[in-house]
């Protein structure tokens, strides 16, 4: 086996200099930090479930269900550009929305897993959704009340797109789990895929810590039980067993992604960064 | 998909006020869901306070082949058009 080329003094040098953020597991150093993080996780999670939604354009059962995803997706790209530039703005290092969406890469990105998981079929986006909807509604609900000013009133504003996406995610989740035979095995797969992502949306880590210390973000735990009985009403109204606990799967918040991401990323990114003056 | 989903016809009241009216038709496999369609279809931008939605197999409709007894008597009778009338400047909303 050839051994692997000395490493070049330069190319230490370059190493050396290279920004600590984008590693695995940057530590969050300051105050700001944790906030620019949260409004990042919240962003990327809004992007990126917008984007996978967008996916379905044109490929969905029935034109009304291609415009009603495509209503959420772009709820939620709106909700991601509020939050997003709201993070630049946090940051202040002159990066917009925009710079934030299209210009960083995977490892960079602090959405949770169950958002980037692939559309599947109709059936497991509706379980994605339903999963991540709850979840985001009953964050939402928390957030309007919190000391962060800027997220108060976001939630305020995104809380009524949510409950939409939560209440239609529900009413699909019935109609296929107590639809047909097929419906409900399509279902089913599509939670059983879903559900070990279910843990990480109740993960605190000492980023999250400091500002739920601050009054600026809910405690998630605090509401880990209701999410679990609102979920358990909707798969009971399905006729439908929740799936048994799988072996979480944790990492995003902190940048380890799927392989997935990449993917959607490739087709989100390309444009922007292989035309940078594009315009509309 | 939505060629096996039956038909439902769409109402949409602009504003509080005015009446509903009919704007399209979505398919939905029921009432609930074509309520959803509806207003993802009709009211994206803003275009309604209310909807309605009524299956179309329900609407009784006139058959086109009687449009002659149905619809022309009305044609030459001209008195029953309220303009007879000089109306004064000062009133308005007519």
């Amino acid at each position: 086996m050839p051994s692997l080329p000395p490493i070049r003094p330069e190319d230490e040098a370059v190493a050396q200099r290279a920004r600590l953020t984008g590693v695995f597991d940057a530590p969050a150093e300051q105050a700001d930090s944790a906030r620019f993080d949260y409004l990042l996780r919240l962003g990327d999670d809004a992007l990126i479930l917008g984007q996978r939604l967008g996916e379905w354009c044109g490929h969905a059962p029935a034109l009304e269900v291609d415009l009603s995803l495509a209503n959420l997706a772009l709820d939620l790209i709106g909700q991601a550009t509020h939050l997003l530039n709201e993070a630049g703005e946090c940051e202040g290092e002159g990066r917009d929305g925009d710079a934030l969406a299209f210009h960083r890469d995977v490892l960079d990105f602090r959405n949770c897993l169950l958002v980037e998981q692939p559309n599947g079929d109709f059936a497991r986006t509706i379980a994605r959704h339903l999963l991540y909807s709850t979840w985001q509604h009953m964050l939402l609900e928390r957030l309007t009340g919190s000391t962060d000013r800027f997220l108060a009133e976001f939630a305020a504003k995104a809380i009524k797109e949510i409950a939409y996406h939560r209440e239609l995610a529900a009413e699909w989740s019935v109609r296929l789990g107590d639809g047909t035979e097929e419906s409900a095995r399509r279902m089913a797969d599509g939670l059983d895929w879903c559900w070990r992502f279910i843990p990480e949306l109740f993960e605190v880590d000492e980023s999250l810590e400091a500002l739920i210390g601050r009054g600026s973000a809910p405690d998630p735990r605090q509401f880990e039980e209701a999410y679990r009985s609102s979920i358990a009403t909707v798969l009971g109204e399905a006729k439908l067993q929740a799936p048994a606990d799988q072996r979480p799967i944790l990492g995003g918040r902190r940048g380890h992604h799927s392989e997935h991401l990449g993917h959607l990323l490739a087709a989100m990114q390309f444009l922007p960064r292989t035309y940078p003056q594009a315009r509309w | 998909m939505s060629s096996d989903w039956p038909l439902w016809e769409v109402f949409v009241r602009s504003k509080g006020g005015l009446s509903h009216r009919h704007v399209g038709s979505v398919h939905a496999p029921d009432a609930q869901l074509a309520l959803r369609h509806a207003r993802d279809t009709y009211t994206r931008r803003m275009e309604g306070v209310s909807l309605w939605v009524v299956p179309s197999k329900e609407i009784i409709a006139s058959v086109p082949d009687e449009a002659g007894p149905m619809f022309e008597p009305a044609a030459d009778k001209i008195y029953r058009h309220p303009t007879f009338y000089d109306i004064p400047d000062e009133v308005k909303h007519i």
